[in-house]
């Protein structure tokens, strides 16, 4: 039971991180500056969340690592996180449809959580989730303006659609950390779905591609992000500011 | 020795100088022990930068005022609700230039510019200045000015 709770943690606190990475680096590069602030501002909400995540994580595992030492110090094929986040950030049309996709799966997953029989789960489940209402009502209401904007913002959207609707299956395959993924699929789909066609983009096929972040098997792009992450507490162990 | 509440409610938010982190309803519980105080805070937002200053700060101001030994917990449920914000407080967020924040409903409400009072008012962005303020625009006197999100 601690071991799949402890599993889980990670897998949330990992895929907030990563993505929370991906966010941040449109500091100072976003397309508008009030966009520059929301990427910054939800990136600050998402390493928040993994803070929680991760904290609990290293106290189930019971060895002794907290969530800095999660973070800084553990190996690519030891993150959870799906291959989704931890993709390029690419450009801003990649950024928000990858993040309508990601906040809608947090959306339902964070909500069926936060009433879960784990108390320190639920909470940090539903303090989440009011956080990723926010995120969601910026992503999707941004789906809608590229989607529906003009005809290269169109094709730039309906690319990233393409690019991103594989990597979402990975989500709602069940595995002995998550048994009831599946479950999420249905609610997922009704929050996406209006929101693709109102920005007249088009539902990619399915297909049998599956990702395996969540089984530590990662894209070539992780260890881009953890070597950028890591360097400091590698090349200075323990430094602190 | 001053009641513990009491030093709590003179400690501001630091991003948001003229409210107390009692009246915002970040301060959950005070535990009185011989000597001592425990004290259960609560952060506003996951990525809140300032709740570290804050807890330094209950750390710093409980023991000037004589407990030996003071201790910060954090409690995350029930996750901080806007909804926790004093009336009183509300008043001083207006006066300060930040539009205070309606009952909990995300989607549906018009927001007062804090300064000339209309209604007639934009959003720029969802995202303002700190995780908890929107950045929004008076159409009547075309002042910019924050707006606390209700959460």
């Amino acid at each position: 039971m601690t071991s799949s709770t402890c599993e889980l943690a990670l897998r949330m606190g990992d895929n907030a991180l990563i993505l929370g990475q991906r966010l941040a680096e449109w500091l100072g590069h976003g397309p508008q500056l009030e966009e520059d602030i929301a990427s910054a501002n939800i990136a600050l909400d998402l390493v928040g969340q993994a803070r929680l995540w991760l904290s609990l994580a290293g106290r189930l595992e019971g060895r002794g690592r907290d969530e800095d030492a999660l973070a800084y110090l553990r190996e690519q094929n030891e993150f959870r996180n799906c291959t989704m986040v931890e993709l390029p950030k690419g450009d801003y049309a990649f950024t928000i449809v990858r993040r309508m996709l990601f906040d809608a799966y947090q959306r339902v997953l964070l909500e069926r959580m936060a009433g879960g029989a784990d108390g320190e789960i639920a909470a940090i489940a539903a303090k989440s989730k009011k956080e990723a209402d926010y995120h969601w009502r910026h992503s999707a209401d941004w789906t809608l303006r590229l989607g529906d904007g003009t005809k290269e913002s169109h094709r730039r959207a309906q690319d990233a659609l393409e690019r991103l609707w594989g990597y979402t299956h990975e989500l709602f395959v069940p595995d002995a950390v998550d048994p009831e993924a599946d479950s999420l699929r249905g609610p997922w789909r009704e929050l996406v779905e209006p929101v693709l066609r109102e920005a007249t983009l088009a539902l990619p096929a399915d297909s049998a591609f599956l990702s395996g972040g969540r089984r530590g098997v990662h894209s070539e792009h992780l260890g881009y992000v953890l070597a950028e992450m890591q360097f400091l507490q590698r090349a200075y162990p323990g430094a602190r500011w | 020795m001053v009641d513990a509440w009491q030093i709590l409610a003179g400690i501001t938010d630091p991003e948001i100088p003229v409210v107390s982190i009692t009246e915002l309803g970040i301060v959950r519980e005070v535990t009185q022990a011989a000597g001592g105080v425990e004290v259960a805070i609560t952060p506003t937002y996951s990525g809140c930068p300032a709740i570290h200053m804050i807890e330094q700060e209950i750390i710093d101001r409980l023991k000037q005022a004589g407990y030996a030994e003071v201790r910060v917990k954090t409690v995350l449920a029930p996750a901080w609700s806007t909804d926790w914000i004093a009336p009183a407080a509300r008043d001083k967020l207006k006066d300060y230039g930040i539009a205070p924040p309606g009952r909990v409903n995300l989607f549906a409400r018009s927001v007062e510019c804090p300064r000339c009072g209309a209604a007639r008012t934009e959003r720029v962005s969802e995202f303002g200045s700190t995780a908890c303020k929107a950045h929004y625009r008076c159409l009547a006197c075309l002042e910019p000015f924050d707006f606390f999100k209700p959460l």
